[in-house]
């Protein structure tokens, strides 16, 4: 277990590092930082001595080894954008982004699971043909689009609910949140929905094939020849072990979710950090693109690092053969 | 149960009480946001949209565009033709409680006037600026400026042992990217008083209290919310859904289904501000085209066939939905210099400049780049889209480089754009505005927006002598001479002068100004 | 099959007869949803080639256009110029017919580019990942690891970020569509390296193929003859839906107003520009151009679909 688990955190520091260095390369290679920073009227003597404080003339990997002491404690720089330290601006929007990408995974789980089931356990019904080619048409369809869908519908013609922002936001300590007002809430609906339909989609699908071959399991049948209901059957027996892969699988697309945002964010003006991060690609913002890059690295590594531990519980067959065969 | 859990539910219940009713607010959608809030930092429109909610100048421009008191009550020249007096406001009191008096306005003035300071190009014909008591300041120009007046009206003051305490004596270094305390805080005299700066999401002010304008102006907004929405679809979806009350710059394509919408009311006039394209006609080879050792630009005849290549008409009709007047020159209507004939817009004829090009050796063409922004104007991106359709006519391959706004104008001021798209608003409705920013040629404290990299020293001394030349025959004379030069010159194709439409809920019906400059203050509705 | 002569070389009817009656085709016959599916794929697809052919009006030549003609309704004549179109035009006054060809046209081809060089590095990585094993495998795995860290979108538009950077901005136009297949195809091809690699690591067990190394074949002889066959099914499964993700990709990356220039615009700029004139009644902006890139991803999904139930009955 323990060697597991330190195999895991090695390998998550690697992945770090590895983006770390890219993160690092765009920062020095992209662009010019000191005509960035000392602006255009410089002479060659500022130039050297802006070189000289910012460790530009010190080799590659003294650099490099500056550049990670300086992320971990949270150092990204200034961006050159909006003129403002970059953790500042990440810090201020992060709770927008990780507030819809949360609900977005919870309707996509839950929605995801329940039709999932459904269309497993009633695979000739009516509701399952719908539910079917619905999401067929909703896999094909850009996220996009069913953004710009849902606000002419909910909110020009209907004005049920917000187009855009995230209404009124509550601050408690550093953290602004749209759970605690009406409006703050109103305006989740329509970006969950739009961010968490394509992954409810997957999961209806990933759910309804491990069901469909769970069922056509010896000890499924099994359990049926003993006599236990099929209630007990299918969720006691059959909805358990679909889950094993749902985590896994659940787990990457979470990560997936707050990369996604950034359609979504621009979709409805959500003040989150993928917006943040289209406005710096449109405008090369590197220290900005390079610690977002970082960001949602690092939030991938420790949603998978979970995922893991969570699969490594739920699972004691694992215990031995992860071992084995992942190391 | 335990105090301090109940004292912090308490409190948590509290924050959450306290935070303001979503629709007790005032909620007021533009395009983009101000950039910065240090009031000296950038001479643009955006920033004072939101700065004069805050601060206040000496004197503002009303919603007639008429010069109105605000922090001075009255004004003059003295006996000496080069000093002005201003007696100020007595019992104003920023919004952090300090007096307001003539040490503030000297402090601000040198502020403004500060190596810095963005302003300061108003102010190049002040000499100096002096306390008399503590209520009345004279401010000493170079030579006589009878117009001085005119540049005051976005000049804001701010509190001397405020910038003291939080170390912004000096204004924000924006074009290299500084960042200083009065970028996101601000302690202004004006009617409502900042409460949160959220940059690019919203800004919330509060009715300030102890405003001395009470009892003079409607005052009826009470919280101020607003909200920058880049995306014009989003905004006007959000107008629509009656979740913004007044949407400064509506996209012109949806005017018709706002008014038709019961409950709205879309307001509409011609904007003191004109839009045209710049070209870099005096440097020997561009940075953005495929010429290599020569500047295609730099030929007028090449500069007169792109001038006849524009057909603005076709702009006005279908980019602009009928919101604007075509431009023969720079100078808009309403300002001081402007002349009809000078407004004679270029005939457009493909074949004629078909004919100029190829007499100018360009018979195939060039490829160059067009550096647009994409959200400061009026359909800015789509007329940059129209004139590489236009240019196409005449064999000019241009390709488009829209970009915002914040990255735009830093790229004009530092000379690194070789044609590119610009507006420019008059603030003080005289020509000399016009000129000294956009045709005298770049120097400290004039032509910062001028691209053109054209050296003209003698037009150069004539735009500067508008400043002190009192005859205003002779003053008159001197911008008809310059300004025909420059329609001569064709360093600049002027496309139109833009209307304004603000969509609003119909209860509050707020006329256009024709600044763009929408003040809260005077908002009344039932 | 058996009861041909083993030795006859089978005529091209034959050949005919026999893709007629096997598994893929008879479930294709009897799958309506994916006959129709392949209609409409072959429909757009051969729109889109000989669009330019087809197109009354070359819509990425600015110079062609004529700005009066803008907004024009479908089937309506204009006010100013009266000219008439088919599915109106946009607002620079672009046919939105010739648009939607041409912007197909972007869309299928940096689509099947981007699917293509996904393909070609996954599966070369894939087979030589499972064929060695060892410390190339580990290499090859951990890197495709890494970038699936990255959703797709996001490593392409951190490719776009570092092109911007890098070229000068008068170079940007001409680069789009190539960076864009740069940006999709890399960030897609961990997929095809993992499929491969798993059906190759069972592939190099069996019995045949250990059988051609210990005859001394060449390890790229027998990866082509032996294993590559068995990893076609999945791979084409994987491929077609990737086609479809590539196309959404592309569409969402303009949309973004990252993608292709303004001036060429593909299905989804033309989408973004819709957008603008969704409230104002000029319906027919966003209404074609959405209406072709759902159906053309739809359509390929669809085949995507059946093919791999197709190919994996037990789940039909």
């Amino acid at each position: 277990m323990l060697a597991f688990l330190i195999r895991r955190v090695f390998q998550a520091v690697i992945v770090m590092l590895t983006v770390a260095f890219i993160s690092f390369s765009l920062f020095r290679f992209v662009g010019d930082p000191i005509s960035t920073m000392v602006g255009q009227d410089a002479t060659i003597a500022d130039r050297q001595a802006m070189a000289r404080e910012l460790g530009l003339d010190q080799p590659f990997i003294v650099q490099f080894w500056r550049f990670i002491a300086k992320a971990v404690q949270g150092e990204f720089g200034i961006s050159y954008r909006v003129g403002r330290p970059v953790m500042d601006l990440i810090q201020e929007r992060l709770p927008a982004t990780l507030e819809l990408a949360f609900c977005a995974a919870i309707f996509a789980l839950v929605f995801g699971i329940f039709f999932g089931v459904y269309t497993a356990l009633r695979r000739d019904s009516w509701l399952t043909k719908v539910v079917m080619t619905v999401s067929l048409i909703g896999v094909s369809l850009p996220t996009f689009l069913i953004g710009i869908g849902l606000i002419y519908l909910f909110s020009v013609e209907l004005k049920w609910l917000p187009s855009f922002g995230r209404g009124e936001t509550v601050k408690i300590g550093g953290w602004t949140t749209g759970f605690l007002t009406e409006s703050g809430l109103k305006s989740l609906i329509l970006p969950t929905i739009t961010l968490g339909l394509f992954q409810m989609t997957l999961i209806m699908r990933l759910v309804r094939s491990e069901m469909l071959e769970v069922l056509r399991t010896d000890y499924i049948k099994f359990a049926r020849a003993r006599g236990l209901s099929d209630r007990a059957v299918h969720f006691g027996h059959a909805l358990k072990n679909t889950l094993i892969p749902v985590i896994t699988i659940m787990g990457i697309k979470l990560g997936a979710l707050v990369a996604f945002a950034i359609i979504t964010e621009t979709v409805f003006q959500w003040p989150g950090v993928g917006f943040l991060f289209i406005s710096s690609v449109q405008s090369v913002d590197v220290p900005m693109m390079a610690s977002y890059l970082l960001l949602v690295a690092l939030f991938f590594v420790i949603v998978n690092l979970t995922v893991d531990l969570a699969y490594f519980a739920v699972d004691p067959r694992l215990r031995i053969s992860a071992v084995a065969t992942r190391g | 149960m335990d105090m301090r859990i109940l004292t912090i539910a308490a409190l948590a219940a509290s924050t959450i009480l306290a935070a303001p009713a979503f629709g007790q607010s005032f909620k007021w959608a533009r395009g983009q946001d101000a950039t910065t809030l240090d009031p000296h930092a950038q001479n643009s429109g955006q920033n004072f949209a939101v700065l004069h909610q805050i601060y206040e100048p000496l004197v503002h421009r009303d919603r007639q565009s008429k010069i109105v008191p605000a922090l001075a009550v009255s004004w003059g020249i003295t006996s000496d033709p080069t000093v002005w007096e201003f007696k100020l406001r007595p019992n104003v009191k920023f919004h952090d409680g300090a007096d307001f008096n003539a040490d503030d306005v000297v402090f601000s003035l040198e502020r403004a006037m500060g190596p810095t300071s963005d302003m300061r190009g108003l102010l190049t014909s002040v000499e100096k600026v002096e306390k008399v008591d503590d209520l009345t300041v004279r401010i000493k120009t170079k030579g006589p400026n009878p117009l001085l007046i005119n540049n005051l009206t976005n000049m804001f003051m701010m509190d001397k042992g405020w910038s003291e305490k939080n170390n912004v004596l000096k204004t924000q270094d924006f074009k290299n990217k500084e960042e200083n305390f009065a970028v996101r805080n601000a302690n202004g005299t004006g009617p409502y008083t900042l409460a949160v700066r959220e940059p690019d999401v919203r800004t919330v002010m509060k009715a300030n209290p102890a405003y001395w304008g009470k009892g003079q102006f409607p005052l009826k907004i009470q919280e101020l919310d607003y909200r920058p929405i880049a995306s014009a679809p989003t905004r006007i979806a959000a107008l629509l859904s009656g979740e913004i009350d007044f949407v400064q710059d509506m996209p012109v394509q949806d005017i018709k289904r706002v008014s038709d919408t019961k409950g709205l009311k879309v307001n509409s006039g011609l904007e003191n501000r004109s839009i045209f394209l710049g070209l870099n006609a005096g440097d020997a080879d561009l940075k953005h085209d495929d010429v290599q050792g020569k500047n295609p630009l730099a030929d007028k005849r090449v500069r007169k066939a792109m001038e006849m290549a524009v057909n603005r008409e076709a702009i006005k009709q279908v980019v602009m939905a009928g919101q604007s007047l075509p431009a023969g020159t720079l100078v808009p209507p309403t300002v001081h210099g402007y002349t009809k004939e000078l407004d004679a817009i270029p005939k457009w004829d493909i074949n004629a400049a078909k004919g100029l090009m190829k007499e100018a050796g360009y018979e195939n063409g060039f490829g160059i780049t067009l550096h647009c922004p994409n959200n400061r104007y009026v359909n800015d991106e789509k007329i940059c889209q129209a004139v590489v359709g236009f240019m196409g006519q005449i064999g000019i391959k241009v390709n488009l480089a829209a970009r915002p706004m914040a990255q735009h104008s830093p790229e004009i001021q530092k000379n690194e754009v070789d044609f590119y798209l610009l507006g420019w608003g008059v603030p003080t409705y005289d020509a000399d505005y016009v000129v000294s920013f956009l045709y005298h040629s770049k120097q400290a404290n004039r032509g910062g927006w001028n691209a053109t990299r054209v050296v003209n020293k003698d037009m150069d001394a004539k735009i500067q002598s508008l400043t002190a030349e009192v005859n205003t025959a002779k003053r008159d004379a001197t911008i008809a001479e310059i300004l025909k030069w420059a329609k001569d010159e064709a360093t600049y194709i002027p496309i139109h002068n833009q209307a304004l439409s603000w969509g609003m809920k119909a209860t509050y019906d707020i006329p256009v100004q024709d600044e763009n400059q929408f003040y809260a203050k005077y908002v009344d509705f039932k | 099959m058996t009861d041909q002569p083993v030795l006859a070389r089978p005529t091209l009817r034959q050949r005919l007869a026999d893709f007629w009656d096997s598994d893929i085709a008879w479930s294709f016959r009897h799958t309506p949803l994916a006959i129709i599916a392949a209609l409409v794929v072959l429909l757009i697809f051969t729109a889109a080639l000989i669009g330019p052919w087809l197109a009354p009006q070359n819509p990425f030549d600015p110079g062609s256009l004529n700005l009066m003609d803008g907004k024009t309704p479908p089937m309506t004549p204009n006010a100013f110029t009266s000219n008439s179109f088919l599915l109106g035009t946009d607002d620079q006054g672009r046919d939105i017919f010739s648009t939607i060809l041409y912007g197909s046209r972007v869309s299928i081809f940096v689509g099947f580019a981007a699917v293509s060089l996904a393909l070609a590095i996954g599966v070369t990585l894939g087979l030589l990942a499972g064929y060695r094993g060892g410390w190339v495998d580990s290499l090859i795995m951990r890197i495709a690891d890494i970038q699936l860290t990255f959703p797709s979108i996001l490593v392409a538009l951190m490719i776009f970020g570092l092109f911007k950077g890098l070229f000068p901005v008068g170079s940007h136009n001409d680069l789009a569509v190539p960076v864009l297949v740069i940006a999709i195809g890399l960030s897609d091809w961990p997929q095809y390296a993992r499929t491969v690699r798993s059906v190759t690591m069972v592939e190099r067990n069996k019995d045949y193929v250990s059988a051609a190394r210990i005859i001394g074949q060449h390890p790229v002889r027998i990866m082509a003859r032996h294993v590559l066959p068995n990893v076609l099914g999945p791979v084409l499964v994987i491929g077609t839906l990737g086609l479809a993700l590539a196309i959404i990709a592309e569409a969402t990356l303009s949309y973004l107003g990252v993608g292709v220039p303004p001036t060429q615009p593909s299905l989804g700029t033309l989408i973004r520009v819709g957008q603008e004139y969704v409230a104002s009644g000029e319906w027919w902006i966003l209404l074609f151009p959405s209406l072709t890139l759902l159906s053309l991803a739809l359509s390929v999904n669809i085949l995507g679909d059946w093919l791999r139930d197709a190919l994996n009955p037990r789940l039909r």
